[in-house]
């Protein structure tokens, strides 16, 4: 079985675990792990830009937000999306992530390296003016509360059900953007993350890949927003605010950026340490620095990475082992 | 809307373009210098503020608390360079996200320190008074705020274009590769910039506190305000930053005062543009 299989059998696993744990939990853990899989689709688009086209984003939370506020909105507002049409709202959604990524993208785009990293910022932060502000459409600093879930046959108010609605568009998502960078489009982001003058003399038109691999990861963010709309019960500026961005870039960074499940992993780990490591002790947030500040410095490939770095410790020892053996092998 | 408003709103941006030089200022040094984006920049601006309000509290001297605070932040820069940043390498991804992690541990440490309450710094009694020309009235304060940002600036200025340090510095900003060639310890330059930016960035925290306040939360407002500065004026220019705070104090004031439901929106959209247009800034050096 080749590594990779392995690798496919214990993510599967694993989802198929939380599937059977979390439901049998209290329902403070049934929310956080909600709130923990809407970040980690969040984190997972941002892993499109990161980890496979090599583009740091730190305005994702525009995203996010757009799909958030357009969610409460249209809830409140025209009482659109709480019914069977909440399937036409999450792709609305996703259609205000991408357009909103397909207008940002022809300014982001030009730019590559710290100043992409820079320009993302500031588009994060003119949606974050917008809602902060606009106080007409978004409620302005208190935000807009979504009352409701949507009912369409299931019983959403459950968090339980609430939890598996959630999970069933993480997993749809994480099996989608898989898909993605296994195909012959995401080997070529993965070229240009690798070496972009390269794939532009081979005839790749650089800028639209990395373009619409942005407003890919947007139709992603706007996802994610929908549903924290419904997660959180309320949308204010603190959704768009740029620790959000910051969050899910760090989310990626930690788990692991190129992998996928590593922003899984990492949105996992922050929620875990900042709303239930927080109700046991107060200074939940030295930890949270603490992992962030240790992974960048020891452990460049993330948590993800962990495993091949054991493995090329074992190797390595082993061949201090029997240098002869080895050396035999190799010639 | 008279000549009036035109004036004060005008002073008003002035003062707070002011502030944004003085924390705008040594973000721009350090991208300059060493191409980190440091995102612990508001931090300092924070912990400065905090500091200030202890030296405020256990000596009751406003004037001594501004350069002891100014201090003891440039020393947690300076440590914050040699301890982690230094040895982490040339990744700029890497250390954008170290001085993240260490924006997060400052916030956790002040919340520990000085708790969440919104605290004032004040200043003595003095500066409560007004000039009053033509029924017009400037707060002291304010025109201290100004007189200070000049005072720091012409004094930056100088030692960057009069100083052999400062011609090292120069010489860093447009090529650290060729600075390092001709014998110029890009390493060492590293360090004081590093230091000089945390120092500003505190300074900019006590002075900006008597009228922002300071409490958790304010580091993250402040460094995408920062940003702006530096955007606009071109990563590495002293000129570039002052024109860039004075640009981003005033779009703020009028921002706020004649379109307040797009104010911010009026604040960052044009840094996107010019990020857009020219990476480098309106004053960066190519």
């Amino acid at each position: 079985m080749s590594s990779e299989k392995i690798k496919i059998l214990v993510v599967i696993a694993v989802l198929l675990a939380l599937a059977y744990i979390i439901p049998h939990s209290t329902s403070f853990v049934v929310l956080l792990a909600t709130r923990a899989l809407v970040f980690a689709i969040l984190a997972m688009s941002v892993d499109i830009l990161l980890g496979f086209t090599g583009l740091a984003s730190l305005g994702q939370a525009a995203y996010f937000g757009i799909g958030a506020y357009l969610a409460a909105i249209m809830t409140t507002r025209y009482h659109f999306g709480l019914n069977w049409d909440f399937w036409l709202l999450i792709f609305l959604g996703m259609l205000a992530g991408a357009a909103l990524a397909a207008f940002f993208g022809l300014f982001a785009i030009r730019a590559s390296n710290v100043y992409f990293l820079m320009i993302t910022l500031a588009l994060g932060q003119c949606v974050w003016g917008l809602a902060y502000r606009w106080s007409s459409l978004t409620g302005g600093d208190n935000g807009i509360n979504v009352p409701v879930r949507p009912s369409f046959g299931l019983d959403l108010t459950n968090e339980r059900t609430f939890f598996f609605l959630v999970y069933g568009f993480f997993i749809v998502s994480l099996l989608l953007l898989y898909i993605l960078v296994r195909s012959p489009f995401g080997h070529s982001l993965a070229g240009i993350r690798e070496r972009e003058l390269r794939m532009r003399i081979l005839g790749y038109n650089t800028w639209l890949h990395k373009y619409i691999a942005f407003v890919i990861a947007g139709a992603f963010g706007g996802l994610a927003g929908v549903l924290w709309a419904f997660t959180n019960g309320i949308v204010s500026p603190e959704t768009v605010v740029l620790t959000t961005s910051v969050d899910a870039l760090l989310m990626v960074v930690l788990g692991g950026a190129g992998t996928l499940v590593g922003g899984v992993v990492g949105a996992a780990i922050v929620f875990g340490v900042r709303e239930y490591l927080s109700t046991l002790v107060p200074w939940w947030q030295y930890v949270l620095g603490g992992i962030y500040v240790l992974t960048i410095l020891y452990l460049p490939s993330g948590l993800m990475g962990i495993p091949a770095h054991i493995r090329q410790w074992w190797i390595q020892k082993s061949k201090d082992k029997n240098p002869k053996k080895l050396a035999s092998v190799t010639s | 809307m008279d000549t009036k408003f035109w004036i004060i709103q005008a002073f008003n941006g002035i003062s707070y373009g002011a502030l944004l030089f003085l924390v705008g200022s040594g973000l721009s040094l350090i991208f300059g210098v060493m191409r980190i984006v440091n995102l612990a920049h508001g931090s300092y601006f924070l912990l400065g503020g905090y500091v200030a309000l202890s030296v405020i509290a256990a000596t009751g001297s406003w004037a001594l608390s501004i350069p002891t605070a100014a201090l003891a932040v440039a020393i947690i820069g300076l440590l914050m360079e040699r301890i982690f940043l230094r040895p982490l390498g040339f990744d700029p991804l890497r250390q954008v996200l170290l001085t993240v992690g260490f924006a997060f541990l400052f916030q956790q440490a002040a919340l520990d320190i000085w708790g969440g309450n919104n605290m004032d710094i004040n200043p003595p009694a003095v500066f409560n008074n007004s000039i009053v020309i033509d029924s017009v009235y400037f707060p002291l304060y304010r025109v201290f705020m100004i007189v200070m940002a000049l005072a720091i600036g012409i004094a930056l200025w100088l030692a960057m274009e009069k100083t052999r340090v400062g011609a090292a510095v120069r010489a860093t900003v447009d090529d650290a590769q060729m600075a390092r060639g001709v014998g110029i310890d890009t390493n060492r330059i590293s360090m004081i910039i590093f230091a000089l930016g945390a120092f500003l960035a505190a300074l900019g925290g006590v002075i900006g506190g008597a009228f922002l306040g300071i409490y958790p939360g304010l580091d993250f407002e402040m460094l995408p305000l920062a940003f702006a500065v530096v955007i606009i004026g071109g990563m590495g220019s002293l000129g570039g930053a002052a024109i860039g705070a004075l640009a981003v104090g005033l779009a703020d004031n009028f921002g706020k005062a004649l379109f307040p439901e797009v104010s911010y929106f009026t604040l960052y959209a044009p840094m996107v543009l010019i990020l857009a247009i020219k990476p480098t800034g309106l004053f960066g050096r190519e």
